[in-house]
């Protein structure tokens, strides 16, 4: 190895040792004879395809469905390391609900100074068409994806949170099914948290936010955009489990003060609607008019108490990565705690002083663009060439506040399953938190990792694939 | 059940019908031009498939003259070609996948497989690729997928759907091949009774993989009206017209019953099989057969235009 090359933290291997989470794992992979190693690779793969896990990918020519790289090797989390994250991600989850009860409301928090006014009400994101209105229970974000990366034994980054419709989650459950189903040896001899329960959570978190005007069991539907949406499987997949409707715009109607399903039977009443489509299409009377994926008058019936859309409109406020910087803040501000995980410092382009600072150390950075997601439009300056830095540096000028810069942090490696047998890959974790009349987590979450030596992004655009996740049970 | 599932369930099992009607249309086709025509060679053969498959117009404005290669092409690969065995096997499978939790994975994988098998074989040089053995494996995908819904769905309303679909195909399916049969003796009155008419009827029957069937249910000569009586009226004969009226009116009763309510579609299902049930071979012919085929093909658009504003386009109250 390049001795300029940072060192890495192993989370199997500290020092000469197996680290104590993973000692059930301990000369698992390495005993195992390649022939059986291949065995189980397709047997995991047709087991994938059989199940129809794939995310669709269409006008790239090719078989549309494509199968997300799945690595055998498990990663692993002690109960101890579980319960700090845990409740560091709780105390996240509470304070951004906090911040956008807030920022629709009387904005406490920008009147207090801690967060710029034109970051909140100047950004794309905030919805006004909700300005003043109090979701039930006051959730407005119901699932709360927050996207973690390790570097040391005790030091995790929250490197995102997602509070609009965080995807991914059927990969943590079907992951885990499959690894039963291959090796259920390594289940009996290790006490490995269960996750199974997350659909049936799911579902009491969306009935427990139907709104007042709700008579009797609340019927909760999931809200696609179409089978031609590359998450389409996991918007099945998740009615499937939790035994509620998949709708598509076209399915539903306003008429009166609620909105409908169409049926077989005739109209039957939706109380709880769990969108997988962004803000701007949900409603084009409200939203985009040319919109054919929503509801025309939905946001009527929300605003009147009708019907609970969760993630609420508007909750993309509160991820967006120029108000990221500010959450440390929010959690001292709403719930008077000190903040459990630790933002990882962040420069604002946006701000000269700061731009000046990212211009000059860019060979050290990651840059990312404020809206863009799924890895692309990014600088990983450790791994580009100066000709790269200096084209990137352009696009920064030109356009400043369009950026943020981090510094490269060295991500934790599990060891994965390559060709040439085990090795230490690149992971992060991203656990799914629930927000209803309780906050729930199930121990665990997805992993992801970069499969490609070296790597640090861990997008499957870019290459990526996904891990079993196990929280060790105490 | 919502609307669009039970419109993605119906339009899965109309699909997979359409795709065996055409392969059993190739098949007419492949034999009819077997033997010498005594007009015009193999153009009359093949246009009265392409009619019958209602693409003579797509295919005419594609290719202009039917030559049999481009019409077999045309028929099974094209996708331009909205009932080729392509485009419904492609369009059964992607409405399975958007209803992906409705079926079991028994009905899944036979769907799927024929779908992963179809591109396979897209890719495949078309010389490997005898018509004949084209014709076999699209029944053999249409059966496998027959039995898997039969031998594995739960018998709820989703079934219901699915088996609607397929009666009210297979209705259209066999008047349409009937009707073939029209279009090629019509300019040689003549020759009923022939050598060559005899000839071609046989190849309907074979067509409808009834050819035995027939023979064991009526024996002797074949006579139109044998065949008619047979493909029309006879309702121990698995695709007849009667047969497949009925199944489509049974299973409409059985969600009536299930939903606790009726609608149009029961009235005008049931009004189809009583006019089936008491029609004779002599009404029949005195109306004209193609007469009868073309009015019942519009009745059973007819019941699927009411089966969809009743059920499917979710305007049901």
């Amino acid at each position: 190895m390049d001795g300029d090359e940072p060192s890495y933290f192993n989370e199997m291997f500290d020092g000469d040792g197996v680290r104590a989470p993973y000692s059930g794992l301990d000369g698992w992979a390495n005993d195992m004879p390649p022939e059986l190693r291949n065995l189980k690779q397709s047997e995991a793969e047709a087991l994938f395809r059989r199940i129809g896990i794939t995310f669709a990918v269409y006008g790239e020519g090719g078989d549309p469905d494509r199968l997300i790289p799945f690595d055998m090797f498990p990663r692993v989390f002690s109960s101890g390391e579980w319960r700090k994250l845990e409740a560091g991600i709780r105390q996240r989850a509470r304070a951004l609900n906090a911040f956008l009860m807030d920022v629709y409301g009387r904005g406490e928090i920008v009147k207090a100074g801690r967060i710029p006014a034109h970051l909140v009400y100047r950004n794309e994101a905030f919805e006004k068409a909700v300005v003043g209105f109090k979701p039930p229970r006051g959730v407005y974000s119901h699932i709360v994806g927050i996207d973690l990366v390790r570097t040391g034994p005790d030091e995790f980054f929250v490197l995102e949170d997602n509070c609009r419709t965080p995807s991914g989650v059927s990969y943590m459950l079907e992951n885990r099914e499959i690894m039963m189903r291959m090796f259920p040896g390594l289940f009996q001899e290790n006490r490995i948290a269960p996750v199974e329960n997350y659909p049936a959570l799911l579902r009491r978190t969306l009935a427990s936010v139907a709104p007042e005007k709700c008579e009797g069991e609340p019927r909760v539907a999931i809200l696609t955009p179409g089978h031609f949406n590359s998450a389409y499987y996991e918007h099945s997949f998740l009615a499937d489990m939790m035994g509620v409707e998949l709708v598509e715009g076209q399915d539903l109607f306003v008429e009166g003060d609620y909105v409908w399903c169409r049926t077989t039977e005739g109209p039957k009443r939706v109380d709880v609607i769990y969108r997988r489509i962004d803000d701007a299409f949900i409603d084009p009377l409200c939203f985009r008019p040319d919109s054919m994926l929503g509801v025309p008058g939905l946001m009527n019936v929300y605003r009147s108490g009708g019907v609970t859309i969760a993630s609420a409109p508007g909750a993309g406020v509160a991820d967006d990565k120029a108000i990221y910087t500010f959450v440390p803040d929010m959690i001292r501000f709403y719930l008077g705690e000190s903040p459990i995980l630790n933002n990882v410092p962040t420069w604002q382009c946006a701000k000269p002083d700061e731009c000046a600072y990212v211009l000059d150390n860019l060979a050290e950075l990651v840059v990312k663009e404020v809206h863009g997601s799924g890895g692309y439009g990014m600088l990983v300056g450790p791994k580009s060439s100066t000709e790269q830095i200096a084209a990137f540096a352009e696009k920064i000028k030109e356009d400043p506040a369009n950026y943020i810069a981090q510094p490269t942090l060295a991500l934790s490696t599990c060891p994965s399953f390559v060709e040439e047998g085990v090795a230490p890959r690149h992971v992060d974790l991203r656990p799914y938190c629930l927000v209803g009349e309780r906050i729930e987590l199930v121990p665990g979450g997805l992993t992801r990792v970069a499969l490609r030596e070296g790597s640090l992004v861990v997008n499957s655009s870019q290459g990526g694939g996904v891990k079993d996740t196990w929280v060790m049970a105490e | 059940m919502l609307s669009r599932t039970a419109d993605n369930l119906y339009w899965i099992a109309r699909s997979m019908e359409r795709a065996e009607t055409v392969a059993r249309l190739l098949e007419v086709g492949s034999r009819n031009a077997l033997i010498p025509s005594l007009s015009g060679g193999y153009r009359n053969e093949w246009d009265a498939i392409l009619q019958a498959s209602g693409t003579q117009a797509g295919f005419a404005a594609k290719y202009g003259d039917p030559v049999p290669r481009n019409i077999e092409s045309y028929l099974f690969f094209d996708l331009d070609n909205p009932s080729s065995v392509a485009s419904s096997i492609t369009r059964a499978r992607e409405n399975a996948r958007i209803v992906r939790t409705a079926l079991t994975s028994a009905v899944w994988d036979a769907l799927n497989s024929a779908y992963q098998d179809l591109l396979r074989m897209r890719r495949t040089e078309r010389s490997k690729l005898p018509m004949s053995d084209l014709i076999d494996w699209t029944m053999r995908q249409s059966m496998m997928v027959r039995g898997a819904i039969e031998d594995t769905q739960l018998r709820i309303d989703g079934y219901d759907f699915l088996n609607i679909g397929y009666h009210l195909e297979r209705a259209d399916s066999t008047a349409r091949l009937m009707d073939v049969k029209y279009f090629v003796l019509l300019p040689q009155v003549d020759y009923v009774g022939s050598g060559l008419d005899n000839y071609q009827w046989r190849t309907i029957l074979r067509a409808m993989s009834a050819h035995r069937a027939f023979s064991w249910a009526y024996g002797g000569e074949i006579t139109p009206a044998k065949i008619a009586d047979f493909l029309i009226l006879n309702r121990k004969a698995p695709r007849s017209l009667i047969t497949s009226v009925e199944g489509a009116s049974a299973h409409l009763d059985r969600l009536a019953r299930g939903y606790g309510r009726s609608t149009n579609a029961q009235s005008k299902a049931r009004a189809l099989v009583g006019e089936l049930a008491e029609a004779s071979v002599e009404d029949i012919f005195d109306e004209g057969l193609h007469e009868f085929l073309s009015r019942f093909i519009a009745e059973i658009a007819g019941l699927g235009g009411v089966i969809h504003s009743s059920y499917l386009s979710g305007d049901a109250r």
